[in-house]
Order: structure tokens, then sequence, then C-alpha cells
């Protein structure tokens, strides 16, 4: 079997969840090489948007910050931060936005914000950034993640942005536009929603066992009962990604 | 009217101690040499407004200029955490008031177009507007719903960088266009910094590319190379390098004072600084041209 690295692992995953046409709102790291890996196999019409204010992004080398200047040159369109994040997150135009943060709870609710009390924060952490809004609004949301313990609380500290809240029922009667999160992408397998908005586990990755998913998990964990494994990263998969994309294993490494 | 003087003029004249100053740039374009100008003359007690604070503002805060931070992403982008702030809020020493993206450039919006508040759609996300009391819910007149609403952030004093402009102040801007000109319209004062001061027929021939007109403009300084280790679209590159390396200079208050004392106070203004970083920096962060089809406004 093919050895990958655990970032090259999930990256593929994630890529895998993109289909063409989406209109994707990516950050730098694992969410743009899943972007541009979807676009190079199996989603060549996918559009990458950033939150800098860049539509249809053709980066020509590794962006190293949201705002590297190799996302501009040669893209679609660019605008504003109020423009981008009112005519086309909150409007309505963004089909799948990718959020990462410091814990993940039951309902799939995020902090990015603060361990410990918010006034006298034991660690502070960067903050909101765009994933208040995207979390709301992006038609689907992806949560690329190491799976730790102390990542996957049973609740979170600080509600930086909304899963389920308590439960799929909450989402709904708050009205928000987008359907919230539909996956977390583990080196262990895949998290879902079930039907009362609580993650379950769905899939384990080649040679990883449902003892580790739930050892590695501050809930009790439920399995989903049509759990399956994923395809191992393909030679093609883990060619595009050391060969074009992250060639200088900035993001790829693992080891950690 | 020539608003031309030297970046420490304008520094000077237009910012006090305890305004709120809102150094402009999403990643791209932010005015760093405006922020070592204002350490070097002794600034204090400032709010720093940026959506991210960045490098400019862990400098600024390491340096005691300010007394609170308004951001909405507080890191060092593409690297990490961002060290000084993030230390000296833990510490219990520097104010903070916090957004997400959309509320603090909402909030610029409000400020830059004279209104009251800015409406959002809820997120439901909640404990960001239950710490935050300048998160208001109201009700929508027209459809019955509740509305997120903000109110207006007016800097006593915004700084754009530029790449170009007249002397004036008529500035085209290119690449990311961040919250440049909600935060000129929104302040009390304007300082433009640009990469070259150009003949008002430039900016005539173009007049698409310009995102703030003189007439809000009270200061216009020529600062080649002001946005360093950000960067200037089509001017010079982002240095990385250095972002990876102030991780792990903020490490260490005293590697972070040694780094003022060299880089900021050892230097009288940014030409000095751009000639000691010396030509090996200059050569890397060196672009190529990829130039825009050109565009016929027509002759009428």
């Amino acid at each position: 079997m093919t050895e990958y690295t655990s970032p090259e692992l999930l990256t593929i995953n994630a890529a895998r969840l993109l289909r063409d046409g989406d209109v994707v709102f990516v950050g730098v790291g694992l969410p743009n090489l899943a972007c541009n890996l979807a676009r190079r196999t199996h989603a060549p019409n996918l559009v990458m948007i950033y939150e800098a204010g860049v539509i249809g992004a053709q980066p020509a080398r590794l962006p190293l910050s949201i705002g590297d200047p190799t996302l501009v040159s040669g893209a679609l369109s660019v605008c504003g931060m109020y423009d981008i994040f009112a005519l086309y997150l909150q409007r309505g135009n963004i089909d799948v936005g990718f959020l990462g943060g410091a814990q993940i709870d039951r309902f799939g609710n995020i902090n990015a914000t603060v361990i410990g009390d918010y006034s006298h924060p034991k660690v502070r952490l960067p903050g909101s950034g765009g994933s208040m809004e995207i979390a709301a609004w992006a038609n689907r949301c992806y949560i690329i993640t190491p799976h730790q313990k102390r990542r996957f609380p049973e609740k979170v500290d600080f509600r930086t942005s909304a899963g389920f809240l308590n439960h799929r029922q909450e989402r709904e009667a708050a009205k928000l536009r987008g359907a919230g999160p539909q996956a977390v992408v583990t080196d262990i397998g895949i998290l879902e929603p079930n039907e009362e908005g609580e993650l379950i586990l769905t899939a384990l990755h080649p040679g990883r066992s449902v003892e580790e998913a739930q050892a590695n998990t501050g809930w009790d964990l439920k399995i989903s009962p049509s759990l399956r494994f994923t395809e191992p990263p393909s030679e093609k998969e883990l060619k595009i990604l050391r060969e074009e994309l992250d060639p200088n294993r900035i993001y790829l490494k693992g080891g950690e | 009217m020539s608003k031309l003087m030297t970046l420490s003029e304008a520094i000077q004249r237009y910012v006090h101690d305890g305004d709120l100053v809102y150094a402009a740039g999403f990643t791209h374009l932010i005015p760093f040499a405006a922020g070592h100008e204002i350490i070097r003359q002794g600034k204090k007690n400032l709010i720093l407004a940026r959506a991210t604070p960045d490098l400019i503002y862990d400098q600024m805060v390491a340096a005691g200029c300010a007394r609170k931070v308004i951001f909405s992403y507080m890191g060092n982008p593409g690297v990490g955490s961002l060290r000084i702030v993030r230390a000296e809020i833990e510490a219990g020493n520097l104010e903070w008031e916090e957004y997400s993206h959309f509320s603090m450039i909402s909030r610029l919006q409000a400020g830059a177009s004279g209104l009251p508040f800015m409406p959002m759609n809820p997120t439901a996300a909640g404990d960001l507007e239950r710490v935050n009391p300048n998160y208001r819910q109201v009700i929508d007149p027209y459809s019955g719903n509740a509305v997120v609403v903000v109110p207006p952030l007016k800097p006593d004093v915004a700084i754009v960088h530029v790449q170009r402009c007249d002397a004036q102040g008529n500035a085209h801007i290119w690449g990311i266009i961040g919250e440049q000109k909600e935060a000129a319209f929104a302040a009390e004062r304007v300082i433009i910094t640009a990469e070259e001061i150009v003949d008002e027929s430039v900016i005539r021939s173009d007049p698409n590319r310009t995102l703030i007109p003189a007439f809000i403009v009270d200061a216009v300084c020529p600062v080649p190379y002001c946005a360093h280790p950000s960067y200037t679209q089509g001017y010079y590159d982002r240095d990385n390098e250095f972002y990876l390396q102030w991780d792990e200079i903020s490490k260490s208050r005293q590697k972070v004072q040694e780094y003022l004392e060299e880089w900021v106070f050892g230097v009288p203004d940014r030409v000095a600084y751009w000639e000691k970083l010396g030509e090996e920096v200059h050569q890397r962060l060196k672009v190529g041209e990829r130039l825009s089809a050109p565009v016929n406004y027509g002759l009428y």
C-alpha cells in the first residue's frame, strides 16, 4: 500500500467532497490544496473565492497567506471585503465553506475564539475572521481537523460559529440560509450529522478503527449503521499534491 | 492644493495621543512605515482598529503605543498566533473589542456612509453578540424578522497606502482592495502614503481605479516600500520569510526590543529602512510584469 501523511489523507478526502461547479469560499493551507486538487481531478469548473475579495483565483504558486498577491494575478474579479461578504456570502452565492477551529462539539458548533473564560482568557485564539458568517450562510460547510479528544469536546467553551446549536431543529428555527456542517474530515475518518444534527462516525480511513475514533472524541460517539471505509489516496491524487501543488511540503509534511 | 509632506510631518500633525487609528489593508498595502513612524514619535494610548491587526499592530502594541485593539481576526496570517497582542490580552494589559470580519467591515461601511448602524442577517452563533454589547438585534420593520445591527466605526485617523496618487490625494489602488475605501470615508482625517506620486493626468487616464478622492484626504506622503513586510501589488512581493521570522522574534520580549531598536528607532525613515534590508531582500521581493489589457474610455 502507498504511504501517505496525515495532511495528505485529510486533503484528499476533503477534495472528494467537492462537486464540479461548486463556488467555494476557501482558506489557505489544506482547504486551498483540496480545492486545487478537486479542480485538477473531478471538478474542473470549481470556482475558488477568497475572503480577501478574490473571485476565481488561479494561483500560479502556493499561496502562503489569505491575501497572497498570486491570488490576484489572473483572477476573474477582485472586490472589497464588504462586497465579498455581502454580495457573495450573505446573498447566497457560496456553495461551500471550509471551517476550522480549536474545538468542534457534538453538534458541529466551533470555537475559534478562546479557551476558558472570555474576559480572562486562558488561551486567546485568533477569533472569528469570516467563520461566523461562513458557517451560517454557505450552503454546505466542511471542517478539516486532526482527530483529538481536546478538539472534540461535548460542548465548545465559546460558540464562534454555529453548527446545529443544540439540535438540528434549533438551527432550522434560526432560519439560517446555509445547511450547516455536512462533514468533518479527520485523520481517523469522517463524521457527519445525523437527523438530530449530532455528529456521528460515518466512515473510517483504511487501517483505522471505531475504538480509535471513540477514544479520541469527547462525547459518546455514535456509529452509523452504514459505516464505510474511505478509498485510500490514489497514486494520481498523491502525485498531483506532491509534484504540482505543494512540492516543498509546506502544508503536507505530516508527523505532527 | 498640494498636500505633499513627509510621513513624519503627517504623523505629527494628524495622529494624536488617544486617537482611534485605522491603518488599512487586508494583508495587502499595510502601511508599516506609518506604524514605525508612530512608534518613533512615541504616540500613546491609541485605540488600534484593523480587521486583522497583523504584525504592524503587534509591533505598535509591543512599543507601548496602544491601550486598546479592535479586530476580527488576531493572527499572524499564514503563520499562526499574533504573540504580543495575544500575550497582552491574556495578561490583562490590553483592552480589546472583537467582531467577525463581516460585522467589523459593516461598522466601517456604516461609518463611511454616514449611517447610524448597519444591519446584517443573523448567524445564530450568539456568543460574540453576548460578550460585545455593540451587537444589537432590531426588528426589520418590513418583514418582522430580527436583524443584527452594529454601530458605525469612525476612526479619528485612517492611514491608507496606495500604489499611486497625485499631489492632492486622488488615489489609485488595485489588487486586494480590502477596506481601504471604507476606512478613508469613515475617518475624520486621512493620511495617504503612496509608492508613487503621479501627475493628475495619470489619475484622469483611469478614473475607475480611483478609490479615494482628494477632498477627503489631509496628507499625501511619498513612501516607496511603505508596506514591507506586507506588499504592494505589482511593485514588490510579500516578505513571507519575515512573517515567519517575526513568529520567532515575538517569542522573546528582549528580541522584540532589539528589533524595534534596530529597525524602527535605528533608522530615520523608510528610505533608510529599505536600504538596510539590503540587496538580497530587494531581489527576493522583486516582481515581474503582468499588464492588464488597455481599456478605451473613448474621446467625447
